[in-house]
């Protein structure tokens, strides 16, 4: 019984192609652009992953104000110099402490110029965040302590400025003031946020202070543990430091946060898992509507063969048969429009994981999710026009016009 | 010289046998009686056509003989069955497995291949499809359309289509045929045509045949034709009782 009804199924999709397709497209939407969500969300998770832990296990990063969520974060009071210098001295199992402060900047080189973050720090920051230098040289302590107007440049200001040229000893325009440039970065490209790593310029943190930002502030402490040192511990250990110095009682909150790998992670999936989120519910709401589709469309169905269900049910089919065979004609329809969907969400991620550089990672539970889920509206919207059918006075139905 | 067999003496059983059936359609003042007590029975091999003005009550009556619609009071048991009884799912396997339907306008399929409305019932009874095929062709066979079976009945003409339906309603075998005005939308010659395909099925397959229809030549070819005026049986009369 369940394969005749299939084949007629089959048969009436065939017969009204048109039609058939039509209705299914919300569903082929819907399905689509929740595969396709989760699909892509889940690539940038994978990446955001894979390129925090290229930073290194043993990273945390210090900043002022609270984090309480994707996106969220009130603002406090900067730290200063001293804090990331006691940071240095009373915790032990520190490998590197590196504080920076950053500004937008534009850098001029003759006729060209180029808008870029530039970053006052000492030298632990090449340490603790790997960055190694290609050419020339980074600050020395001197010319950290006195503040000379040295910089490191990125690739990405390189190739803006200097063209293929060689930028060593050169100086360039960075706001107000001139710079030498005394050394380039290696190349690490983009980062977590799709953000250029390698656009970037660094000098030493006193320099910046007193040329740029014109204030003794520190935005961010970077923080490297040494190895088999456990983050946890150094993590509250600074915690509590912090507290003494931004003198806390112990009825306020932090207003500070100390953010290791995992948290960081968590915060950057998190934002994308909000995102992914609310596209889905778009989504699943396309889905829904694609369900109303097929049950106007299965009503309409129904009206134009009543005259044939008069005659089934004549014949001696079953109430059950006929609701049988609406039924599985909803969920042949749902289900043709879920595969349809399937293939053409694959289709669509592949190309657009690779046009945004992000990994394509097959989700087979959410693709399995849209098949059966496409198949629920089959059923959920297909029953009561199926019930319908089912219903119908025999007399009545032979006698429509 | 087959159904007139009421000489071995034993009593038969009647197959339909309604006793003072009434339909009454709506309610107080709306209240319509299309039945106003018809008692009838029908034996074994008769071949009974049903004559009378429209809304004389006959097409009612057809439609509780085929166990579509229930009598408001009154009895009507098929082969014993009191049908009054059963529910709706009961009366669609009674239907399914005891009557065949041949129906005004043929209610064929559309799109759908001549074997295939042929085989429509015998799905609903679970044959499998290599029987189903077999079954269906003799049945195609005997309403004389051999060659025809890949057709659709957009493809065949108006008495081809009867007799597809004709088949359709043959091909389980039924006890009872109902037949509604089997040749209302056919000319004269396939008419004929039809009329002697539903004679030979009644005397060589020994299908008990009850037909409604408005012409008398059509009615001439029944061995007992019964009247209905204003929900009543007005006249009954046997006739080729020994053709």
């Amino acid at each position: 019984m369940l394969g005749n009804a299939l084949l007629l199924a089959l048969r009436e999709l065939r017969r009204n192609v048109m039609r058939s397709f039509l209705t299914m497209l919300g569903i082929i939407i819907g399905v689509a652009a929740v595969i396709i969500l989760v699909t892509l969300g889940g690539g940038a998770t994978k990446q955001v992953t894979e390129q925090i832990s290229s930073l290194g296990s043993n990273l945390m990063m210090v900043v002022p104000g609270k984090r309480m969520g994707p996106g969220q974060g009130s603002s406090s009071a900067p730290f200063k110099l001293a804090d990331a210098e006691a940071i240095e001295r009373e915790i032990s199992g520190l490998r590197a402490v590196a504080p920076a402060s950053s500004a937008m900047v534009t850098a001029v080189l003759g006729n060209e110029n180029w808008s870029s973050t530039v970053t006052g720090t000492t030298a632990s920051y090449f340490d603790v965040l790997n960055r190694r230098i290609q050419e020339g040289r980074i600050f020395s302590q001197s010319e950290a302590r006195s503040g000379v107007s040295v910089c490191i440049i990125g690739e990405t200001i390189r190739n803006k400025l200097f063209g293929g040229q060689d930028p060593i000893g050169n100086k360039i325009r960075l706001g107000n003031i001139s710079c030498e440039v005394i050394g380039l970065l290696a190349e690490k490209g983009q980062n977590t946020m799709g953000q250029d790593q390698d656009d970037i310029v660094i000098m030493p943190l006193r320099t910046f202070q007193r040329r740029i930002a014109g204030n003794e502030d520190i935005s961010l402490i970077q923080v490297s543990v040494k190895d088999g040192i456990s983050t946890d511990k150094a993590k509250v250990d600074i915690g509590r430091l912090m507290r003494v110095r931004r003198h806390l009682s112990a009825s306020e909150d932090d207003n500070f946060s100390v953010m290791d790998l995992k948290e960081i992670s968590t915060m950057l999936s998190g934002t994308t898992k909000v995102l992914t989120g609310l596209l889905g519910a778009v989504a699943a709401v396309s889905l829904l509507v694609g369900g109303i589709g097929i049950m106007n469309i299965m009503l309409v169905s129904v009206t134009e063969r009543t005259r044939e269900i008069g005659t089934r049910l004549a014949i001696g089919a079953l109430e059950r048969e006929v609701l049988l065979q609406f039924l599985v004609e909803a969920v042949v329809l749902s289900c043709s429009g879920g595969l349809i969907g399937i293939v053409l969400a694959l289709t669509v991620s592949l190309g657009l994981s690779s046009l945004l550089q992000i990994p394509f990672v097959f989700n087979a539970p959410i693709v399995v999710v849209g098949f059966v889920f496409s198949g629920a509206i089959g059923v959920v919207f297909g029953y009561f026009p199926a019930r319908k059918a089912a219903q119908l006075d025999p007399i009545e139905a032979l006698r429509h016009e | 010289m087959i159904n007139g067999t009421n000489s071995n003496g034993t009593e038969r059983q009647p197959i339909i046998e309604l006793s003072g059936v009434r339909k009454v359609y709506g309610s107080g003042t709306a209240a319509m009686e299309a039945l106003r007590g018809v008692d009838l029975r029908i034996y074994p091999g008769e071949f009974v056509a049903v004559m009378g003005p429209s809304g004389s009550g006959k097409s009612t009556c057809m439609n509780i003989v085929g166990c579509l619609d229930t009598p408001t009071s009154g009895a009507y048991r098929f082969c014993g069955v009191e049908v009054g009884d059963l529910t709706r799912n009961q009366r669609a396997l009674l239907r399914r497995h005891y009557l065949g339907f041949v129906f005004q306008g043929y209610n064929l399929l559309n799109r759908t291949s001549a074997l295939e409305n042929i085989e429509l019932p015998l799905i609903y009874r679970g044959v499998t499809v290599r029987s189903r095929h077999q079954q269906a062709r003799q049945a195609m066979e005997v309403v004389g359309l051999t060659g025809w079976q890949h057709h659709t009945p957009g493809e065949l003409s108006g008495g081809q289509q009867q007799r597809v339906a004709i088949a359709r309603a043959i091909v389980t075998q039924p006890l009872v045929l109902l037949a509604d005005e089997p040749t209302g939308n056919l000319d004269s010659a396939r008419s004929i045509e039809i009329m002697e395909l539903l004679t030979s099925l009644n005397e060589n397959q020994g299908i008990t045949i009850v037909m409604v229809t408005h012409e008398p030549d059509m009615a001439e070819y029944a061995t007992r034709t019964v009247h209905f005026k204003d929900g009543l049986i007005s006249t009954d009369h046997s006739h080729k009782e020994n053709a």
